[in-house]
């Protein structure tokens, strides 16, 4: 299936292992408030070691189910198993989890150094232990000198890397990170992803994030859990995810994607052959699973798998023209719109190889757009 | 594109111009206070001094004078003539050069030498402490709760703290004596309870004064206080306890210290007015209650020595004063390092 065919060797996936026993367990976890129901009957493994992205719009439950395995929030209904352990009734200050929150929540009256000393201090640890531990995490952090600083006199950045210190202290196994970068300018965001995965593989902490920013899921997980309304609606690595989505909901959330319509008429060897009313051309999909002969079936095509040519291509299926209406040149790469006879306007993106190569194809131009057999993917409604 | 011109527009537009012009010329109060302060010289005045001027004027004309002539007055010597007390200057002969000073030091150095001053003042500072003590206990839970109540009950309960203040102060301290009294309600209620099979003398005692004192004050207490717990981020109390820390830990290590500004105003707010407290003393107090305000009304309406008054006024200024100072310096410090 999908997943075994992107699966690099060499690289630990104890998720397609069935003997590895999960870190976290969930098990029909529900959470209704009143009469609106947040997390709606998620099952999930977790396993050591792994940066899980929880990945959904607002209001999707994703932080409700991160503050559920942090003790904020109990369940409705179903369980939590941390390390085996059956986590109902356990308050957050006896759980082996730490949590970083979206506002960082750092102590306003208290420096950077009885911020992060202070999980030690409620462990009752000895003072000269919890100098040299602060001392160790803030040089880890790389913010040693600022140590007698308040967060108010901190910048954005610094007070992220401080509110991360502080969740780190107490060495736990699980670190729950609620929007992590999500305060953060765009150049700063991008350099704090690589350093919070450098930091997470250097400390073996288990990771799990919750963001509405599908960039960041993709630079930082292991694998994503898509969410929307409550559920979990596709979990799996990066990769899988937006070259397989299982549904129209997680193809659209993840980057963007032209769909079709469509049903399918032929099916030999492999190759599948739908007709959609928008393209004048059947569409030939290489890797897509049989589905009954009149089904309703949606095809999707990531707009940078799309090729655009000047003269027709000599194929029976895969290529349709169209009108060029819009270019937005965006530096590395510039998008075209294109407006097909049927009416339905098609996203291609290019990459700029070439500096200054807009000459070719300009506005209003009649163009050939061309696909291979592997790029459509079908997915359900 | 020229931007499409409807029929009509400019002429609308010239009337909305007459509208306004109109509108500021009939706003004399703004062009009276403009010419007024042109003529005293205030040129170049931009609103926001305009508008910082106005607190100012106010403070200067109902605070600063009317001090100034207290502290004059506390300098001059008492007579039996109208006005009670002797002019600072007067002139000894024509020239101006006979200008005699008459500053008189000894209304300050008579607040000294008889004790009944001392003793005043300190056992008003003592009611107002333990009174402010008091309010801060019974005042924080009362806050607490109404800041994390739902939201919906928030304002009900807070109009319940604000609701007394409807009905006049003086009114409220005379129901205390109907409540206190020998054959007041409280008593006979204990006696139909079977508590105590006599009445209990409360009223005229420093029970009521202290009761009385708590009472009144308590929603300068719970405001400040609520106002503060009301805007904390509750965040850091999530912070806290994932960090391990049990509910009554943090409590104390994150709301309380968190609150302290509140504090500071709450305990200001209720110590200040209750030092110079007079009506509730006198009213539900012991007739032989030492209590500044009581001293100073004595001085001025029994004894009508104005300048010793004054001095009193004068000294009990100072005495609020300092810890005010202190205070802020420390309110200064916090706010200050938050920038």
């Amino acid at each position: 299936m999908a997943a075994s065919e992107v699966a690099s060797p060499g690289v630990r996936q104890p998720w397609n292992d069935p003997a590895a026993r999960p870190y976290i367990r969930l098990e029909r976890v529900t959470k209704s408030f009143a009469d609106f129901v947040a997390v709606n009957e998620v099952s999930l493994n977790i396993f050591q070691g792994e940066l899980f992205c929880l990945l959904g719009g607002s209001g999707c439950g994703k932080t409700t189910l991160l503050r559920m395995l942090a003790g904020f929030e109990e369940p409705s209904s179903g369980r939590i198993f941390i390390d085996g352990l059956d986590m109902s009734g356990i308050p957050p200050y006896e759980r082996p989890v730490n949590m970083m929150f979206q506002s960082y929540a750092l102590f306003p009256h208290m420096s950077v150094e009885q911020n992060v000393g202070f999980g030690l201090k409620m462990e009752h640890r000895s003072r000269s232990e919890i100098a040299d531990r602060v001392a160790q995490m803030l040089k880890l952090v790389r913010l040693a000198e600022l140590g007698q600083r308040k967060p108010d006199q901190l910048s954005g950045g610094q007070r992220q890397r401080v509110a991360l210190a502080r969740a780190l202290i107490k060495q736990p196994k699980l670190l729950l990170l609620d929007e992590p970068l999500a305060a953060l300018d765009k150049k700063l965001r991008e350099h704090t992803q690589f350093e919070l995965v450098n930091l997470q593989e250097q400390l073996g902490v288990t990771f799990v994030v919750v963001t509405h920013d599908q960039e960041e899921a993709m630079t930082l997980s292991s694998r994503i859990g898509v969410m929307e309304r409550g559920r979990i609606v596709q979990v799996g690595t990066p990769k899988e995810i937006y070259e397989f989505p299982g549904n129209r909901f997680v193809a659209e959330f993840i980057g963007s994607v032209n769909m079709f319509e469509g049903q399918q008429t032929a099916d030999d060897e492999g190759l599948l052959r739908i007709a959609c009313p928008e393209l004048e051309r059947p569409v030939q999909v290489a890797n897509g699973i049989a589905s009954a002969p009149a089904a309703r079936v949606w095809v999707a095509i990531r707009p940078e798998k799309i090729q655009l040519s000047l003269t027709p291509p000599q194929a029976a299926a895969n290529w349709t023209q169209g009108q060029v209406k819009e270019i937005a040149y965006l530096g590395d790469l510039s998008v075209y719109l294109i407006r097909l006879a049927s009416g339905k306007t098609i996203r291609v993106t290019r990459p700029n190889v070439r500096r200054c190569d807009d000459q070719d194809i300009t506005w209003e131009q009649e163009v050939f757009l061309h696909w291979h057999d592997s790029s459509p993917v079908l997915v359900g409604a | 594109m020229k931007p499409a011109v409807q029929p009509g527009g400019s002429q609308r537009f010239g009337a909305a111009v007459r509208r306004l012009s109109g509108a500021a010329r009939n706003l004399p109060p703004v062009r009276w206070t403009q010419a007024l302060l042109v003529r005293l010289g205030v040129r170049g005045l931009r609103g926001r001094t305009a508008v910082i001027a106005v607190p100012y004027l106010w403070l200067l004309l109902f605070f600063l004078v009317p001090f100034v002539i207290v502290l004059k007055i506390s300098f001059s010597e008492a007579q039996i003539a109208m006005p009670p007390y002797q002019p600072l200057l007067h002139w000894a002969g024509d020239r101006l050069a006979d200008i005699r000073l008459n500053v008189n030091p000894g209304n300050y150095l008579y607040l000294f030498e008889d004790s009944l001053y001392l003793r005043a003042f300190a056992n008003s500072l003592q009611v107002a402490a333990l009174s402010t003590a008091l309010a801060l206990v019974i005042g924080y839970p009362l806050a607490y709760a109404i800041a994390r109540a739902d939201a919906r009950w928030r304002a009900i309960l807070l109009m319940l703290v604000i609701l007394p203040f409807w009905t006049s102060f003086l009114l409220r301290v005379y129901a205390w004596i109907g409540i206190l009294k020998s054959n007041g309600l409280l008593n006979n209620l204990l006696l139909w309870l079977g508590v105590i099979d006599h009445p209990v003398v409360m009223l005229q005692t420093d029970f009521a004064t202290y009761l009385g004192i708590v009472y009144c004050y308590l929603p300068f207490m719970v405001m400040p206080l609520y106002a503060n717990l009301e805007k904390m981020d509750l965040s850091l109390l999530e912070a806290a306890e994932d960090l391990g820390c049990r509910p009554l830990r943090a409590f104390i290590s994150i709301t309380l210290p968190l609150s302290t500004p509140g504090i500071v105003a709450g305990c200001m707010l209720v110590f200040i007015p209750a030092v110079g407290e007079y009506v509730i003393p006198a009213l539900l107090g012991p007739a032989d209650s030492l209590m500044i305000g009581k001293v100073l009304w004595t001085e001025f309406f029994n004894n009508r020595d104005w300048p010793v008054a004054s001095a009193v006024a004068i000294a009990l200024l100072l005495v609020l004063v300092a810890p005010i100072v202190y205070f802020q310096r420390l309110q200064g410090r916090a706010s200050g390092a938050r920038t």
